[in-house]
């Protein structure tokens, strides 16, 4: 029976054990892709003690969902599986899963780089890093918009302001 | 009508975890935005438009001219930076 698509925890995840469960009896599965993001020691040149990441409960569950929708539609994977932590990270601290079972392989490659290119810069997650300046609100970046605008949607995360006020 | 507002990261720590408040009817969540601004000195600094603030409307990603309607959810946050 396959788990739940997307869980935001604060506890580690295991690897082995979550892609056995993605796998489950599923015999069609001939390709696992996965992604695994960690706590850097340094951003922007700056070293990095620790992290604190908050999210946005309720939203982010649902956005991530909405991206494994739109993987389904695009790829031809069978499963899909995101963990998020949040709270208090250090390095060198798992902090994000993505894995996806495929037929072939080139599916479940495209499907997890999509994943995370998406999530990056839509799904409501913030770090705040601890380095030996004092804590800071680490910054988006342009080019993970760039990264998801490669897929053909717009992310205009990081740009200084959106658009015109309403 | 009355709209519930949320706020994340940095904007969270400038006004605290959110508010509810009255709205006009054919609200915005850009004329929300700016009626927050209008409240006072610390709203006006963490929402002012020459600072970047992304919104959801009901825990969706919008941009400021989504309408707002009776109980919606509107959440004011910094860019993400998850991942």
């Amino acid at each position: 029976m396959p788990t739940a698509r997307v869980t935001v925890q604060h506890a580690d995840f295991d690897l082995a054990v979550e892609v056995a469960a993605l796998r489950g009896d599923d015999p069609g599965v001939g390709a696992v892709a996965t992604f695994i993001g960690t706590v850097r020691d340094r951003n922007d040149g700056v070293g990095v003690s620790s992290m604190e990441l908050e999210h946005y409960p309720g939203m982010t569950e649902r956005a991530i969902e909405a991206m494994i929708d739109e993987a389904m539609r695009r790829f031809e994977i069978r499963r899909a599986r995101v963990i998020h932590r949040i709270g208090l990270l250090q390095p060198p601290d798992q902090i994000v899963l993505v894995a996806v079972t495929s037929a072939h392989r080139r599916a479940a490659f495209e499907a997890c780089e999509f994943l995370m290119d998406y999530l990056k810069t839509q799904a409501p997650f913030w770090k705040k890093e601890r380095t030996p300046a004092g804590v800071r609100w680490v910054d988006a970046r342009s080019d993970d918009d760039a990264a998801l605008a490669r897929w053909g949607i717009a992310g205009r995360n990081a740009q200084p302001e959106p658009g015109p006020a309403a | 009508m009355r709209v519930s507002i949320r706020y994340f990261a940095s904007v969270r720590e400038a006004l605290g975890p959110g508010e509810s408040i009255e709205v006009e009817s054919g609200a915005t969540v850009g004329s929300v935005r700016s009626a927050l601004i209008a409240r006072d000195a610390a709203h006006a600094a963490a929402l002012h438009r020459g600072r970047a603030v992304r919104s959801a409307l009901d825990q969706l990603l919008c941009d400021e001219s989504a309408a707002v309607g009776e109980g919606a959810e509107i959440g004011f946050f910094p860019p993400v930076t998850g991942g």
